[in-house]
């Protein structure tokens, strides 16, 4: 065990007691919820705090709801397990449903949360891609005041985030997707389940009554120093045909985009040519889908 | 460094410990409740060597800080049968099955087993193996494993154990 530093393991009842907590213990202070990448860290020396606080037992952070009028909100103690057996992001988020089904281990799934997959600020993260494509907010609450950020402006760079040390993220909002939305996640590792991905793309579609692109998103795992969203290969999209031509090019534009490194899960030049493929296939899956097939 | 007194309930018994905050809840199982039926082989929360039930569900409990698990129910392989001379059916048809071979991966695999099998009372082939994924066997004696899982889901279950 202690190659890690000492600290306080704090587990408050609530969100208020957290949230004193971390005014109380500023940049000193880490809040953990699964652990599963906190821990290894904090024993690695890569990160270290003085105090946890425990999200863990808030009950009103564990929840999952859906309503159409507002959408799906992912508090900060969901579980990964929890979230993607919930009928709602099965049915109307395709993409998240995917990145939940196939990251990780049912162990890892069980402990660890969809906010600390975000948290953690890692471009890796599986659930980043499909929550940029469906356009999640992130809401961060601090003592006394609270503030909603777009995920996109959430992610800063490795391992950095928009959020300030006596902050918390409290929960993840997801719009309601239009009727007729299609969304799907592809990843690709070195060894599948366990491993964290090498690439991985997340599409969204919406197509018209005509059969054109009414909407198009597309976000890139471990591609980039962030989690990518792709203007570039939207815009190709909009209002096209999705013609097999027109989703290759988009996915080129995904590729060309990218701005991936060597590492020991892929190189850079294998990581630009998969994300292409992934984008092509995810956007295909989506056209499949919206056109009344399986999604 | 501050010490702080937990209460962990594992396999129905109430233990009053204190311990560091740093320490995992295998080493806590192993060294301070002598529950030494949970490994410990990769301590990166890989492997599922060290899989216990916390409320049910299967975690790596050498990730899980062990103050993380204060009141709440723990199960190993030590609780799973109903008495200490029975086994669990997954017990069994393990033994039966040869699906152990050095052993070490045994009781993670048969905790995540258990849970597979309260998930999925009739599982397929591909379903037995996802379920395991997050559990690795050095032996590579998945073949028998699987046919374990696969025996212990066609056997008549006691209400208590499922």
């Amino acid at each position: 065990m202690p190659s890690m530093t000492p600290f306080a393991h704090h587990r408050p009842a609530t969100l208020d007691d957290a949230l004193a907590l971390m005014a109380l213990h500023g940049p000193d202070a880490r809040v953990i919820a699964g652990g599963t990448d906190l821990v290894p860290r904090l024993r690695s020396g890569a990160a270290s705090a003085a105090h946890l606080v425990s999200v863990g037992r808030i009950a009103e952070l564990s929840r999952i709801a859906f309503d159409p009028e507002t959408g799906l909100v992912i508090g900060a103690g969901a579980r990964l397990a929890d979230v993607g057996r919930h009928p709602e992001v099965q049915s109307r988020y395709g993409a998240l449903a995917d990145a939940l089904s196939v990251m990780a281990t049912v162990q890892i799934r069980t402990m660890g949360t969809v906010a600390g997959n975000l948290a953690n600020g890692s471009p890796c993260a599986d659930t980043a891609s499909p929550l940029l494509v469906h356009e999640a907010r992130v809401e961060l609450a601090r003592q006394g005041s609270r503030r909603e950020v777009a995920l996109e402006a959430f992610f800063r760079g490795p391992r950095e985030v928009d959020l300030d040390p006596a902050e918390v993220l409290v929960a993840i909002h997801v719009p309601t997707p239009a009727p007729g939305a299609r969304s799907v996640y592809l990843r690709m590792s070195a060894r599948s389940r366990v491993d964290m991905a090498a690439a991985g793309a997340a599409a969204l579609l919406v197509l018209d009554s005509k059969g054109r692109v009414e909407r198009a998103r597309l976000a890139l795992t471990a591609v980039a120093p962030t989690p990518l969203r792709c203007p570039d290969a939207e815009a190709l999209l909009a209002g096209q045909e999705p013609t097999a031509d027109r989703l290759a090019k988009a996915a080129a534009a995904c590729a060309a985009a990218a701005r991936p490194i060597d590492d020991v899960r892929a190189t850079a030049v294998y990581r630009r040519h998969v994300v292409g493929v992934l984008a092509r296939r995810a956007l295909e899956r989506c056209v499949a889908g919206a056109k009344g097939g399986a999604r | 460094m501050t010490l702080e007194t937990v209460e962990l309930l594992v396999n129905g018994d109430r233990y009053r410990v204190t311990i560091d905050p740093r320490r995992s809840l295998a080493e806590v199982l192993r060294e301070d409740l002598r529950l030494t039926g949970t490994k410990v082989g990769c301590n990166h929360g890989d492997c599922g060597a060290c899989t216990v039930l916390l409320e049910g569900r299967p975690v790596c409990s050498c990730l899980l800080l062990a103050v993380e698990a204060d009141g709440r129910p723990v199960t190993t392989i030590e609780g799973l049968a109903a008495t200490p001379k029975d086994l669990h059916p997954v017990q069994k048809s393990f033994a039966e099955r040869g699906a152990v071979q050095c052993g070490f991966c045994t009781s993670g695999m048969i905790l995540s087993s258990v849970h597979l099998l309260e998930q999925t009372p009739e599982p397929d082939d591909l379903t037995i193996r996802r379920g395991l994924s997050g559990n690795l066997c050095r032996c590579t004696g998945y073949t028998k494993i699987v046919d374990a899982v696969r025996t212990a889901a066609a056997m008549p279950r006691r209400a208590e154990d499922r």
